[in-house]
């Protein structure tokens, strides 16, 4: 079996989450080739083959374009399947990929099962073990699901591709910078943060107070961001702040991935909701169930005491 | 202008799922449904842009494929502000993997030549992440993904595209373009009571699945199941105030964060 991995630049650079694909073609048996848009000077440290677009002319962002190129190396390599990450690189790109190989595309895998592809669903409480019945596949993997043990080494044959013009229709106008953060959640040692089963906007204030009693910062939820109900530089999350407390309290959070992302490397975790399924309870060490705001307010009192 | 917005019908994220006879899926036993939640995002935005062409002609047509309960999702867009619904029956819908579902939208879609289809990016049940993209492929559509903020002046759209990290990718797209919805994209309106009322004078067309020559699936869902727990974290239940306290003490025994 041959897998391609697609190796992906964020902001220009290469990140921890491209080594999980070398696991995750570990875990599967298979040999693999790999391909990059990206620079010469910055390549991922693998003994294999490496087809590598320039990212100067095939720009950070033009999936028709990337596509194109990744199936001509997938052609080259007979690849059995296509391996991205499930990012916003890669799942923009993969099914543009699954769609001209005609192939089956299984998303977000987190795990391999007798050679069946494992995935979540129901937002992360339920799993599906997924089969293609197509030859090919192309597999997107959960970030953080393949954790990569050993170490990265080797220096890659470059072959580079033939890189034509961006395909017409779409054009990458660039980055826009996050907005500014007044607060480093980063460096916290306790974070108490509010889900969307706080309820209401007006029980955040009661969220902020635990946090204060156990000197700590308020944290939130994506959910409870879009909503308003807490500013987005206190967001943990894939997208927010990426945190490792000393303990975390997660107050009516269910834990959709892109918030366990954030805070799975937590040294303590107390989740509390009324779900006893919900999915925060995966990493939580504490699950209390309850509903959150008496609770919250219990446990203020007996801290303050 | 002709705009195209999809939607899926899925429970409430907060129920408890059993698998099926079949062991393939949910039984929908005991839940409540109602519109993905990233779809209420492309719903808002499909009518902010509809609403942003004034007196020019303008078709704005509602999208959904299921039993016949997801007609509720699809009279919720219309008082929404969608202008008529397609309903694509197909009590199977559940079995099948996005390419189906992409094929199928993209069969009643090419026909009619819209100039923007706005999906949520995925829905909250299986969280593929693939139709919308898949779809515009299927119409030989421009596409982008994760959209969380989005414009359309003199024929050009601009999105700005939600990264990791907080940082947002702008793109700009000729139309026609299929465009996936990122959560918080905008504020979904609720209907009024007033256009709940005009809704039901509002058409919706019923096509069957299959009319519209299905394809066969490339993936298929072997099993459906709990997640293995790991680490196995302890479980409290009780009273507040008694939690509180068991809370606490575990917390003055595991952590060194109320030392000092």
């Amino acid at each position: 079996m041959k897998s391609l991995l697609v190796f992906e630049y964020r902001r220009g650079k290469l990140t921890e989450a491209n080594l999980e694909l070398f696991s995750f073609a570990a875990a599967l048996g298979a040999e693999t080739a790999g391909f990059l848009v990206g620079r010469e000077s910055l390549l991922p440290a693998f003994s294999g083959k490496l087809y590598l677009a320039d990212i100067a002319l095939c720009k950070d962002y033009n999936p028709e374009l990337h596509a194109g190129l990744i199936l001509q190396a997938a052609q080259k390599e007979n690849a059995d399947n296509i391996v991205f990450i499930h990012s916003s690189y890669g799942w923009d790109l993969a099914p543009r990929v699954a769609a001209k190989l005609k192939a089956a595309q299984i998303s977000e895998i987190t795990g391999i099962i007798e050679g069946k592809f494992e995935t979540g669903c129901c937002n992360g409480k339920m799993r599906r073990l997924v089969q293609p019945t197509t030859p090919k596949a192309v597999l997107t993997i959960q970030e953080g699901a393949f954790t990569f043990t050993g170490k990265a080494e080797g220096i890659p044959v470059v072959e580079k591709t033939e890189a034509t013009a961006p395909a017409p229709g779409l054009e990458f106008a660039g980055y826009e910078e996050p907005e500014k953060r007044e607060v480093d959640l980063s460096k916290a040692e306790v974070i108490v943060s509010a889900g969307r089963g706080i309820g209401k906007k007006d029980n955040v204030p009661a969220i902020a107070e635990l946090a204060k009693a156990l000197n700590g910062e308020l944290g939130a939820s994506r959910p409870v961001v879009d909503a308003g109900w807490v500013e987005h530089n206190r967001q943990v999350g894939a997208t927010g702040q990426i945190v490792s407390p000393k303990l975390y309290v997660a107050c009516g959070i269910s834990g959709a991935i892109q918030h366990l992302t954030g805070m799975r490397n937590s040294e303590f975790v107390v989740a509390v909701n009324k779900d006893k399924e919900a999915p925060i309870s995966e990493v939580a060490d504490i699950m209390v169930i309850a509903d959150v705001m008496p609770f919250v307010a219990a446990l203020t009192g007996k801290i303050k005491q | 202008m002709k705009i195209l917005v999809c939607v899926k019908q899925i429970p409430d994220m907060a129920s408890k799922f059993k698998p099926n006879a079949a062991n393939n899926w949910f039984t929908e036993t005991d839940l409540a449904f109602r519109i993905n939640e990233y779809d209420e995002y492309a719903v808002e935005e499909a009518i902010k842009l509809k609403e942003l062409q004034g007196a020019e002609p303008s078709d704005l047509v509602v999208l959904s494929i299921g039993p016949g309960r997801v007609v509720e999702a699809i009279k919720k867009a219309l008082a929404m502000g969608c202008d008529r619904g397609v309903h694509i029956q197909d009590d199977e819908s559940y079995k099948s993997d996005p390419w189906q579902t992409a094929s199928l939208i993209a069969a009643y879609a090419k026909k009619e030549n819209f100039d923007i289809i706005f999906t949520g990016m995925q829905s909250q049940d299986r969280g593929s992440a693939q139709v919308g993209v898949t779809l515009a492929d299927a119409l030989g559509y421009s596409c982008t993904t994760t959209v969380v903020n989005f414009s359309f002046e003199a024929g050009i759209i601009t999105a700005r595209r939600e990264l990791e990290g907080g940082a947002k990718g702008v793109v700009k797209l000729k139309m026609p373009a299929v465009i996936t919805c990122q959560l918080g994209l905008n504020t979904p309106r609720y209907p009024t009571l007033p256009n709940i009322m005009k809704a039901r004078k509002k058409e919706i067309t019923v096509l069957k699945a299959a009319d519209l020559a299905p394809e066969a699936a490339r993936a298929v869902t072997e099993k459906f199941y709990h997640p293995v727990k790991k680490g196995g974290g302890l479980v409290l239940e009780g009273e507040p105030a008694e939690l509180a306290g068991k809370v606490l003490e575990i917390l003055k025994e595991k952590t060194t964060v109320l030392r000092g």
